[in-house]
Formats: C-alpha cells, structure tokens, sequence
C-alpha cells in the first residue's frame, strides 16, 4: 500500500449529499478483473454526456460541462470536498479506486458511508472527518477562491487552510500508523497466526459443526 | 457487570487478538464469494505467494453478470464471460466448500444459496464482498459486507481487521396489517432512521412483529439494514431458524444437532443488555410503501403525496428533493397512486425467495400486466427457488398473467447483465437500490414489495395492494 504523510494539493467541491458508490463507479466497469484504470469512469453518468463503457477512450467523450470535475480550474486536484454519508451504497471497493486512480488522496467530508470509509484505509487513502459547520467554509472558500489549495498533515493530524487556520482531525491510531507506513495489512495479521490457529482449535472444538 | 447484546455477543466469541487501542482480528466462519469483488483479491494473493488459510469455509457462485434467458447462448458479453470465467479458474486453484458454477442447478444469488443450503449458521461470522451479506444476519450471524483488500484478508488469514460498532436495536411492535410485509418494515425503518442512520451501528431487529416473520421475511429486513447505513442487521435465532435449517445440506448433523441448536438458543440480548441508540416502530402504523426517490430513505406510504421542495426548510434536504423529482420526472404533490411504470421486476436478494414469489403469485393469479407495461419479469433468488415455485406452479400464474419467467440472477437488481432499464423508463423494482442509474442509466426505479409490484404491473400503475 502507498504511504500517505503529508499533501499540498489542490480542492475541489463535490456538492452533494449521499453520493453512493454507484455514482462514484457505475456498475459496468465493474466487469474490470484488474485494480486499476478507473480514474477516467470515476462519476461516470455525471461527468460525460453519453453512455460510459469498460475500455472505451475518454478523451474525445462529450463532457457534461456543468459538473464540477469538468471545470478546468479544478484539473490536477488532490483533495475531495464532500457532503455526508459519502460512499453510501455498494460495497464496491472499485468506488475508492476510481477516486485514487483519478489522482485524490484525501477526501473531507462531515461523515461516510462505513464500508467506502474502511476501504479508503486500504488504498493509502486519507478521509478526514471534518465538522459540518468547517465543511461548509471549506465549500464557500473554495468556490469563490481558484487555485484553492489545502495542506494536509497526517502525522500532526491537522489540516491548514490558505488563510493559515488550522483544524485537527482524529485517526485511528492503527489506522494511522498503517498509512504513514504504507504497511501491508495481510503481512502483519500474518504475524499473529499462531493465534489464529490456537482460537481456531477452541472455536473448533466448542463448535465443531463449523468444521464439518 | 451489564448484560450483553446479542452483537456483543458474536463480537466477543470470534475476537482472536486485540490492540491496545481497540482494534481487533476477528475471525471468520464463512466467506461468500461471487465474480465482481474477488478477482483482484485472488490476484493480489497469488501475486503475494500466498495461499486460502481455509478454502472450505468458501461458498461461491457467480450471479451479478449471468444472463437471466437463453442460457444455451452462455454469457454473451465478453468482459462478463471473463469474470465469470475467472471466478472459475479462481475457484479450481483455491477450492471451496460450496461452487456453483455458471447454470448449475442450484446456482444463484450468493445470498440466497448461502441460507438454503444451510451454509449460514447461527452464531457465526459471515462476510462477502458484498454490501447485501447483512441479509444473513437473520439466522444470528455477524454478517457484514467488506471490500476487496478484504476478501484478500479473510482468503490469506480467515480474520478482518476490524473495530466494533455502536448498538442499536430496532423494535417493531405489535402485528401488521394484512398485505403489509417484511420489505414494508424495512423501508419504513430506513424512512424513519434515514441512510445514515445506521452508520456505525450494528443493528440488532427484534420485538413482535419481527418475531412473527418467516426467516424469508427476517433475510428481507437484514439486507435492507445495508440501505439504513448499517453494515450489519441481526436478528436473535428462535424455533422458526432451527426449523428452516434440520436437513439442509451444511447444517449441523445429526451427532451435531441439539448440541448446536443449545448453543444457538443462548444467542440472545441479555434482558439487562443496553443499546447505544433504540428505535421503535408499531406494526399497525406501517402500511406499503414506495419510494419515490433516488435515495431508500425517499419514501413514502402508497396514500402519500410526491413531496414539495419548498415545504422543505433544511437546503441540503430541499436540493436533495429537488434532484431526485428532477431525475425522477416527478411532480411535488402527485398522488403515489398515480405514478405510471414501464417495467415490473421481481427479485434480488431482498425479495427473489419462495416467500416472495408466492405473496406476488398470489396477486397475480387470474389477473393480466397492464397492456402499457413494456416488460414485467420474475427472477427466481436460486435454481432452488426456481424448481420450488415450478413444482407449486406459480411459473405457470406469472407466465399467464404476462410475466416473464426468468433464470436465476442479480439481474436488474444492478444491471450488469443484459437486463436493465433504459433511459426515463420508469420500474417498479422488488430490489434494494433506487440510485440514479441502478437499474441503467437514466433508468427510474421505485422499489416496492413483491406483492406491490404485482398490483402495481396489473394497474400500469401503483395501487393499494390491500384494496385489491
């Protein structure tokens, strides 16, 4: 997994509540058997005018120039504004692909979806809980403001705003120090397996029809 | 010390190793497994050198891109045929438990096949990668859906990492009235508690009403549990559970069986257990429901009106409103009952098991699918399901009533297979998900119960199932 400490990068608002991860990946890309290659589908029906494809090219698709992604101030963005609940919805781990693929690492948000959230973690990406009241100036600020940029710091747990304020966020410690280093998750459970297997001879034993 | 809850309870009887923080391996007693989620996780375990920690607590099954007709014709789509041919090749190098192979006879939806052949047990732990696995929290099981870094996880440790939830309980008293059902309750839950409501919580069902349901009727309410925010829905294994799984293939034996069902009997909240967060609902106030929306949580009884943005005061609540009718093609203040559809679906791993198929046979029989309903189809959950309701004869009342009668699938529960909406047709849909382009894209979908999409296709619109 790609470690994640500190980003400089760029904004941008995605003003909706709810969003669910059949927006963010429609379900025909989900055919894909590899992990990668999703950017160009990420929010698919919203972001192109015709009808999306596994495979098909991009660059030539007629843009739906009203939404928010298409706007050319907002190319090379790193940094996800959304509004909560985000990522509700399938569980389709192909939705923080596409995010990642695109090129965010971090999304802020007031809350997600359980599931998306967890699946974040997994990618070496960062999604921060921020208040409804700071998501909301972080939205205004962004967009009356061009080239607005956030830096984001993992290790102090803050996030900085051009204007020089500052708020913090909370991590899972775990979680955490997973992500700055970039740890691979299976390796480390690997580690405990000898007691995977002593709590599979108990479990195995209290209820053995489990083993059959 | 306070009593426990039935959550608590699960939690607590898998949890291998814990951090100081509260960070937990739990470990796993099942993993269902279907073409979408696994591939990268098969390949990321390969890759890795890796190999299953127990392929025999696998059950797998293709079933999101099977074609639901002409099965002669095998799978048509090459991207499709590809995964599901990979979850073939998958499948033959690793093992399982269970595989049922594309057209197998028993072959369906994973969390339909899980329950009925007797894989999903009280007491343990299920996970997929797959949102819906809550559904197999009705038999008390802690059954949550995960992502693909996790299916790799469960396949390379047969544990997840994994923090605990929040518990909520909601309590659905009393009886409910004739005609309403299990997919009633449950849309009128997430109506009240909303889609987020239940995020972070493990949602445990209980009280009459839900004592009352069929485990057809409880695997309904778990899977919507997903649709309320809630990774997990569980319901406190009773008679009804033991009775629908003696006999079935991977249910305990009989050496195995009184042992099992004393242990299955303790699974129970605790009379002192608290909840983080109670709910509760009375059966008689809940009448059918539809969703008029592109969110679960826009719903409405079938007497309801279509609402009104500017009678709406929180702005993020009024554009939400607003987007859906205009998505939607709705107008504030339609009557529910006036809403025309083009397509009737009946399915899914909410509503495609035998329960369902006769509560919908039952309104369809002698009765025909209005002449402006394009296409109204019946997708049995499994090639169980599918011989059980031949064998009753409810293929022939839906087949002279105008319905297709289709093979097993997920089928326009999410269109990935051939069958979907198109744009602006509008469906009365038994499945879980009212997404701006769930069923296709531009597509327009009302869920409903099974019973109320059968009114709804013999009308051309909705109706009051109760008045038929």
């Amino acid at each position: 997994m790609k470690a994640f400490t500190q980003l400089k990068g760029l904004a941008c608002p995605i003003d909706r509540a709810n969003i669910d991860t059949d927006a963010i990946i429609p379900k025909q890309f989900l055919k894909s058997i590899k992990r990668s290659g999703f950017g160009p589908y990420l929010f698919d029906e919203w972001r192109y005018k015709d009808h999306g494809e596994p495979g098909m090219d991009c660059t030539n698709r007629p843009l739906n120039k009203d939404f928010v992604l298409n706007q050319p101030r907002y190319k090379g963005a790193q940094i996800m504004l959304a509004r909560e609940n985000f990522g509700c919805g399938s569980s389709r781990e192909h939705a923080p692909w596409a995010i990642e693929d695109y090129g965010f690492r971090v999304i802020i948000a007031p809350s997600y979806a359980d599931i998306f959230f967890n699946n974040c973690y997994k990618n070496g990406m960062l999604p921060i809980v921020a208040s409804h009241a700071m998501v909301d100036k972080l939205f205004k600020e962004c967009e009356a403001t061009e080239g607005y940029t956030l830096n984001v710091d993992l290790p102090s747990q803050a996030v900085t705003l051009p204007s020089g304020e500052t708020f913090t966020f909370d991590i899972h410690p775990t979680s955490k120090h997973n992500l700055l280093n970039g740890l691979d998750e299976i390796g480390l459970t690997l580690l405990h397996a000898e007691e995977i297997k002593a709590f599979e001879g108990k479990h195995k034993a209290a209820q053995p029809w489990l083993f059959a | 010390m306070a009593g426990k809850t039935l959550y608590d309870k699960l939690w607590d009887s898998h949890v291998v190793h814990e951090d100081a923080d509260g960070t937990c391996l739990i470990y796993i007693d099942r993993h269902l497994v279907h073409e979408v989620t696994s591939p990268q996780a098969f390949e990321g375990l390969r890759l890795a050198g890796r190999k299953p920690w127990r392929a025999d607590t696998i059950v797998a099954n293709p079933d999101h891109n099977t074609p639901t007709k002409d099965w002669a014709k095998g799978i048509e789509d090459p991207i499709s045929r590809l995964q599901v041919e990979t979850l073939d090749s998958n499948i033959k190098e690793t093992g399982a438990l269970v595989y049922f192979p594309f057209k197998h006879a028993n072959q369906g939806i994973i969390h339909v096949i899980g329950p009925e052949n007797g894989t999903t047990l009280p007491g343990m732990t299920v996970v997929c990668g797959d949102s819906h696995t809550s559904t197999h929290g009705a038999f008390g099981a802690l059954a949550h859906g995960i992502g693909t870094s996790e299916v790799e996880h469960v396949l390379a440790t047969q544990t997840l990492i994994a923090k605990k939830s929040k518990r909520m309980l909601v309590r659905v008293d009393g009886e409910l009235g004739v005609g309403v059902t299990a997919k009633d309750v449950a849309l009128a839950v997430i109506g009240k508690i909303g889609t987020a409501g239940g995020n972070g919580f493990a949602i445990e069902f209980g009280g009459d009403v839900i004592r009352a349901l069929s485990m057809e009727g409880r695997m309904t309410i778990c899977n919507m549990a997903i649709e309320a925010g809630a990774r997990a829905g569980i319901i406190a294994p009773d008679a009804k559970t033991a009775e629908y799984l003696k006999g079935r293939q991977y249910a305990p034996k009989p050496a195995d069986w009184d042992k099992a069902v004393a242990y299955w009997n303790t699974l129970a909240s605790d009379a002192d257990a608290t909840f983080d967060s109670v709910v509760v609902l009375n059966g008689a106030d809940i009448a059918p429901q539809v969703t008029w929306g592109t969110s679960p949580e826009q719903v409405l009884p079938i007497n309801g009106l279509v609402p009104d943005p500017a009678q709406e005061k929180d702005a993020t609540k009024r554009t939400s409103i607003e987007n859906a009718l205009k998505y939607m093609g709705l107008t504030a203040n339609t009557p529910i009952e006036q809403i025309k559809l083009d397509k009737i679906f009946i399915g899914s791993c909410t509503n495609s098991r035998i329960e369902d198929l006769r509560a919908a046979a039952v309104v369809a029989k002698g009765k025909k699918v209005a002449s402006s309903i394009a296409l109204a189809m019946v997708v049995p959950g499994s090639g169980q399901v599918k011989r059980m309701a031949e064998a009753e004869g409810l293929d022939k009342i839906f087949i002279e009533a105008g319905f297709e009668w289709r093979e097993p699938g997920c089928s326009m529960c999410l269109a990935m297979n051939a069958d979907r909406l198109s744009p602006g047709e509008r469906c009365a849909s038994t499945s879980n998900r009212n997404f701006e382009g769930r069923q296709g894209q531009g597509g327009r979908t009302h869920l409903v119960s099974p019973a109320m999409a059968v009114a709804a296709a013999v009308a051309g619109h909705f109706v009051d199932v109760r008045s038929l």
